[in-house]
C-alpha cells in the first residue's frame, strides 16, 4: 500500500481549507497589528505635538519654569550642529574603510575589518555614550557638543562602511577595468569614476545613518549635557531636541509636558523625511543603473 | 539588493598619487579599526576596579547600594531579560505570522503599504516611544490591560501585586513595538528567498495555501527566521530610553510583570552623572562592558543564521 | 552630489557659529539639586537679562550627580541639597567653599482619589508607610487621625528618588529622627535601599511629582515648589511640639529660625522644635572651589553667586514658592563666597 505522504492531513478538504481561512485571516490581523501601531503612535504624536507647535516653539529659548511659553529653538540648532560634525567625521572613515575593503576583498585583514563593523552596529548606544565620556568628556574635564557627535560618529560608521563596500563592489567590472586601461592610476580611477558611480547608494547609506542617530538620546545624557541657551561652540554643552523631548516628558508640568509631544513631532517628521528621501534617492539610483 | 560580483584582485598601486591614496585608504582603515578595539579596552579598563573588587560574584549578587559600594547586578539583569523576553515573545509572533502574511498571501497593492508602514515603526526614535509609553500605553496598562489580566490569570504570581502603570510589561509592549519590523522584514526576506519549486511541490502533492506556508515553507526558513529573532533580541536588549522612561526604575526581582524593574542600560542612564565613588562609576561601566559583550554574542549568532539561508548578511 | 551633502552640513555649522551673538556670552555651567531648579532657572533667567554676557547653564541631575561633576570639575560649580562630607570633600583635592543658597520644604505629596480636605499624618506614621509596616490607604492609623474622610482601599505605592539626592538626604535624615528602626535599618543618605515592597523610583524631584500624579495610591516626598508649582495635595504633619503644620515657605522658615548658627558641619534643621516648624525641612548649598585657575571666570562666578546669595537674588526665591535664607544666613554665605580667590 502507498504510505501517505508526511503531508497529507486526514481531515477534510473543507475543514483544510477553513483552517487555512482561519490563519491567514489570523496572519492579515497580525500585519495589520503592525501597522496599525505605527498610525496609532503618528496619531497621538501629531495631535498632541500640533497643538504645541508654532514659530515661537521651534525658534525660542526654553522658558524657566513657572513662566509659560518658550521654545525647542536651541535644541533644534543644536541637534544640526551636533549631527553635521558627526557627518563630517563619519563619512570620510566610512568611506575610506569601505574603499580599502572593497579594493582588498579578500583575507584575514579585511574579514577582521568587517568583523569589527558588525560587531559595532550592534553595540547597544549606551555602552558608545560611556566611550565618548571617557575619550571626550573626562581628559577634557568639560562636557561638549563635540563629545556627543563622536558618539553620533560611532554610531553612523557601520551603516556607511558597509554600504560604501557594497556600492564600490556593485560598479561594474568593466567600469573600473577601462578607466585603468585608459592610464588612469588607481587613485584616480577610483575617485573620479568608481566612486560617482556609487555615489548614490552611499548617500541613501549616509541619510540612513542620520535618520537614525537623529532620534538618539542615550549616548548625549553624559556628552552633551543640554544647555538652556543658544550654543554654537562645540566646544561647549549644547541642547539637543531628543534630550530636551526626554527632560519634558518626565517633568511634572503640563506646560513641558505639552513640548514634549511638539518636540516629538518634530523629531518624527525629520526622521520620517530623511528616511523617505533615502528610498526615494534608491529608486532613482536603481532607476539609472538600469538605463 | 545588488548583485555582488565575484571579487578579482586589483591592479598594484604605482604611481605616487596611488601610493598617497593608498596611505589615506590604510589610514582610514585603521581608524576605524581603533575606534572598535578602543571602545571595547575603554571598557574593560574603566569595569576593572569593579571587576577586581566583586569578581564573578558581580552577575549573581541582587544587591545594588551605592552607598555601603555593594553591587550586584542582578537585579538588572533580571529586568533586561525579561522585559526581552517579553519584547521577543510578542515580536516574534506578531512578526512571523505578518512576515507569512506579506510573503505568500498579500496581493501587490496591500503587501507594498503595509511593509511600508511596518518599516517605518523602525524609524520611530526611541524617546518617542517613551513618550508615548508613559503617557498612554502605562495608563492603558493600569486602567485597561492589568486588571483584565489581573481577573482572568491574577492567580499567577506574574500577574499579581498592584499595578502602577509603569514596570516589566508596559517596557516589554514598547520593546516589542520596537523590535517587530526587525523580526517582519528580515522573516518576509527569508521566507521570499525559499525557492518557488518548494512551495510547488507542496501545494502539487494536494496541500492548500495556508498548509504549504505553515508546515512547508516555515520550517524550511525556520533557521533564518530564528536569527531574525535573535537580531531582533539583540536590539531589545540594548534599548536604553524607552524602557527608563517606563520601567519604573526599581533595582529589585519581583515575580510580578506589574512590578517596576530595572534593566542594564536604563541604570547606566540614570546613575552614571552622579555616581561618585570610582568602584560606583566602575560598576557602572561593568554593567556596559556585560551589555557590550551579551550583544556581541547575540548579533553574532544571529547574523550567522540568517545568513545561512539567505547567502548575505543585511543591515 | 555627496560633496555638496558635506559641504551643506559644513557651511550650516559655520553659519549658525557666525549668525548668533549671543553666544559671545560666557557660559558659567552648574549642575546638582533637583530641589533647587526652579529656583536657579528663574533666578539664573533674571540674571541674564540684567547681565546679558553672562550666562548659567545649570543642570538638573540629582545632587550626586552634581558633586560628582563638580569633583570631576566637568562643571564650574555644583549645587547639593547635604553638603559634601569629609570623603567627598578628600576627593574634591582642592579647598572647596560651600554656601547655603535657599531653604527648601520637602512636603509628602499624595495621590489618594475621592477624598476632601487634606491628609493630616504624624511623622511616625510617615515612617512606617515607608518602613513597608503600613500598606493601605484605609489602615486604621490612618483612619484615626482623618475621621470625616471616606479612605479607599487602597494599596500605598511609596515613591522615592532613583537618583542620588540631597532631597532624600533630608527626607532621611527626618526619618531617621523620628524612627530608630529607620536608623539602625535604613540609615541616612543621598541614595539608600528603600524598604517598602510597594515602591517605585523616578528621577528627579520632577520625576517624582510627575509619576505620584500619574499614580493613583502614590506617597512621596517632593520639594515644596513643586508641589505648589503643580497644585498637589500634600499631607499636613505633626511636628516635635504637636503642632499640626503644612508645608509652607512660613513653616519652613520657621524651622531654620531654631538654628540661627548653619555651616556645612552642623546643617541639619529636621524636626525642628518650635511650635510653627515644619519638621522635612533644609537648606540647599552650592559648592565651588576656593582656587581658581582663570580669573576672569573666576569673577564672574563671584559676582553671580554673590547676586543669589544676597538679598536681590534671593527676592527671586519667594516669587518661585522657595524659602529666603534668613539674613544671618546671608551673611555667613557672603563672608564663605568672600574666600573665594578672584
Amino acid at each position: 500500500m502507498v504510505r501517505a505522504a508526511p503531508n497529507a492531513p486526514s481531515l477534510s478538504l473543507g475543514r483544510r481549507r477553513a483552517y487555512g481561512a482561519l490563519g491567514t485571516g489570523l496572519a492579515l490581523f497580525c500585519a495589520m497589528l503592525a501597522a496599525g501601531a505605527l498610525l496609532v503612535i503618528l496619531g497621538y504624536v501629531i495631535v498632541q505635538g500640533a497643538r504645541a507647535i508654532n514659530w515661537d516653539f521651534l525658534t525660542q529659548l526654553p522658558h524657566p519654569v513657572g513662566v509659560p511659553g518658550g521654545g525647542v529653538g536651541n535644541g533644534i540648532l543644536g541637534t544640526f550642529i551636533i549631527i553635521g560634525l558627526a557627518t563630517l567625521m563619519a563619512v570620510p572613515i566610512g568611506l575610506l574603510t569601505g574603499i580599502y575593503l572593497a579594493l582588498f576583498g579578500r583575507g584575514p585583514i579585511p574579514e577582521a575589518l568587517r568583523f569589527l563593523s558588525d560587531v559595532l552596529s550592534g553595540v547597544p548606544s549606551i555602552a558608545i555614550g560611556l566611550f565618548a565620556y571617557a575619550v571626550l568628556v573626562a581628559p577634557l574635564k568639560h562636557f561638549s557638543a563635540i563629545s556627543a557627535s563622536f558618539a553620533f560618529m560611532m554610531l553612523m560608521l557601520p551603516l556607511l562602511v558597509r554600504t560604501s563596500e557594497q556600492a564600490i563592489r556593485s560598479v561594474p567590472q568593466t567600469v573600473r577595468e577601462g578607466a585603468l586601461a585608459l592610464g588612469m592610476s588607481n587613485f584616480r580611477a577610483t575617485v573620479r569614476i568608481v566612486l560617482p558611480t556609487a555615489r548614490p547608494a552611499i548617500i541613501t547609506a549616509l541619510l540612513l545613518a542620520i535618520a537614525r542617530v537623529t532620534g538618539e538620546t542615550a549616548p548625549l545624557l553624559f556628552t552633551a549635557f543640554g544647555s538652556q541657551f543658544w550654543e554654537t561652540n562645540p566646544n561647549n554643552p549644547m541642547a539637543t531636541l531628543a534630550l530636551q523631548v526626554f527632560t519634558y516628558a518626565i517633568s511634572p508640568y503640563p506646560d513641558w509636558q505639552a513640548q514634549a509631544w511638539g518636540g516629538a513631532l518634530v523629531l518624527i517628521v525629520a526622521v520620517f523625511v530623511l528616511s523617505l528621501g533615502a528610498r526615494l534617492m534608491l529608486r532613482r539610483a536603481m532607476r539609472g543603473l538600469d538605463s | 539588493m545588488a548583485v555582488q560580483p565575484r571579487f578579482r584582485r586589483v591592479a598594484r598601486f604605482v604611481s605616487p598619487a596611488d601610493r598617497g591614496f593608498a596611505a589615506v585608504v590604510y589610514g582610514g582603515s585603521i581608524l576605524f579599526a581603533v575606534l572598535i578595539v578602543g571602545l571595547f579596552a575603554e571598557l574593560v579598563l574603566g569595569s576593572w576596579p569593579s571587576i577586581v573588587a566583586f569578581g564573578p560574584s558581580f552577575i549573581w549578587k541582587s544587591n545594588w547600594n551605592p552607598i555601603t559600594s555593594n553591587f550586584g547586578a542582578l537585579p538588572m539583569i533580571y529586568g533586561t531579560v525579561v522585559t526581552s523576553f517579553i519584547a521577543i515573545a510578542l515580536a516574534a509572533f506578531v512578526g512571523i505570522m505578518a512576515a507569512v502574511f506579506l510573503a505568500d498571501f498579500a496581493p501587490r497593492w496591500l503587501s507594498t503599504p503595509l511593509s511600508f508602514l511596518i518599516e517605518l515603526l523602525a524609524a520611530v526614535p526611541s524617546v518617542v516611544y517613551g513618550l508615548w509609553g508613559l503617557f498612554v500605553l502605562a495608563p492603558f496598562v493600569r486602567t485597561a490591560i492589568g486588571p483584565a489580566l489581573q481577573k482572568t490569570l491574577g492567580w499567577m504570581p506574574l500577574f499579581s501585586g498592584p499595578i502602577y502603570g509603569v514596570g516589566l510589561l508596559t517596557a516589554g509592549i514598547v520593546l516589542a513595538l520596537m523590535i517587530v519590523p526587525t523580526v517582519t522584514a528580515i522573516s518576509r526576506d527569508v521566507i521570499a528567498a525559499i525557492p518557488r519549486d518548494l512551495r510547488e511541490a507542496s501545494m502539487a502533492l494536494g496541500s492548500t495555501k495556508w498548509e504549504t506556508a505553515t508546515r512547508v515553507v516555515l520550517p524550511a526558513a525556520r533557521i533564518g527566521i530564528f536569527g531574525a529573532c535573535v537580531l531582533a533580541l539583540g536590539r531589545a536588549l540594548g534599548e536604553t530610553i524607552a524602557v527608563t522612561m517606563v520601567i519604573g526604575n526599581r533595582p529589585e526581582i519581583s515575580a510580578s510583570l506589574f512590578a517596576p524593574s530595572y534593566t542594564l542600560a536604563s541604570v547606566i542612564a540614570n546613575e552614571f552623572t552622579e555616581a561618585t565613588t570610582s568602584v560606583y562609576i566602575s560598576a557602572l561601566i561593568e554593567l556596559g562592558l556585560i551589555l557590550f559583550v551579551v550583544s556581541i554574542v547575540v548579533n553574532a549568532l544571529a547574523r550567522l543564521m540568517i545568513w545561512s539561508v539567505r547567502g548575505s548578511s543585511r543591515a | 552630489m555627496k560633496g555638496s551633502l558635506v559641504r551643506l552640513c559644513a557651511a550650516v555649522a559655520v553659519a549658525a557659529a557666525m549668525a548668533i551673538p549671543a553666544a559671545a556670552a560666557t557660559q558659567l555651567t552648574g549642575a546638582g539639586s533637583s530641589f533647587d531648579y526652579p529656583f536657579f532657572s528663574k533666578a539664573f533667567y533674571i540674571y541674564n537679562q540684567k547681565n546679558p554676557d553672562v550666562t548659567v547653564n545649570y543642570q538638573s541631575i540629582g545632587s550626586g550627580g552634581g558633586i560628582q561633576q563638580f569633583t570631576a570639575r566637568n562643571v564650574d560649580f555644583g549645587a547639593t541639597d547635604v553638603p559634601m562630607n569629609a570623603e567627598e570633600l578628600a576627593r574634591a583635592k582642592a579647598p572647596v567653599l560651600q554656601i547655603p543658597v535657599t531653604l527648601g520644604g520637602a512636603a509628602i505629596a499624595y495621590n489618594v482619589p475621592d477624598i476632601n480636605g487634606t491628609l493630616r499624618l504624624t511623622r511616625q506614621i510617615v515612617a512606617d508607610i515607608y518602613l513597608g509596616k503600613i500598606l493601605k490607604w484605609n489602615d486604621p492609623q490612618i483612619a484615626r487621625l482623618n475621621k470625616g474622610m471616606k479612605l479607599p482601599d487602597m494599596s500605598i505605592v511609596v515613591v522615592h528618588r532613583s537618583d542620588g539626592s540631597g532631597t532624600s538626604y533630608i527626607f532621611t535624615d527626618f526619618l531617621s529622627h523620628v524612627s530608630p528602626e529607620w536608623k539602625s535599618k535604613v540609615g541616612t543618605g543621598k541614595s539608600v535601599s528603600w524598604p517598602a515592597p510597594s515602591s517605585v523610583g523616578a528621577k528627579g524631584n520632577e520625576g517624582v511629582a510627575g509619576q505620584i500624579r500619574s499614580t493613583p495610591g502614590a506617597i512621596g516626598y517632593v520639594e515644596l515648589a513643586y508641589v505648589i508649582e503643580n497644585h498637589m495635595p500634600a499631607a499636613v504633619l505633626q511636628n516635635r511640639a504637636g503642632k499640626w503644620v503644612a508645608c509652607s515657605p512660613e513653616t519652613v522658615a520657621a524651622a531654620a529660625a531654631t538654628k540661627p548658627e548653619v555651616s556645612a558641619t552642623n546643617f541639619s534643621i529636621v524636626d525642628a522644635s518650635g511650635a510653627n516648624s515644619y519638621p522635612i525641612s533644609g537648606y540647599s548649598w552650592v559648592v565651588v572651589y576656593k582656587n581658581q585657575s582663570d580669573r576672569g571666570r573666576a569673577k564672574m562666578l563671584y559676582d553671580v553667586l554673590s547676586w543669589l546669595v544676597g538679598s536681590q537674588g534671593q527676592d527671586n526665591a519667594k516669587s518661585v514658592d522657595y524659602v529666603p535664607l534668613p539674613h544671618n544666613v546671608q551673611g555667613t554665605a557672603q563672608s564663605t563666597l568672600n574666600q573665594m580667590q578672584r
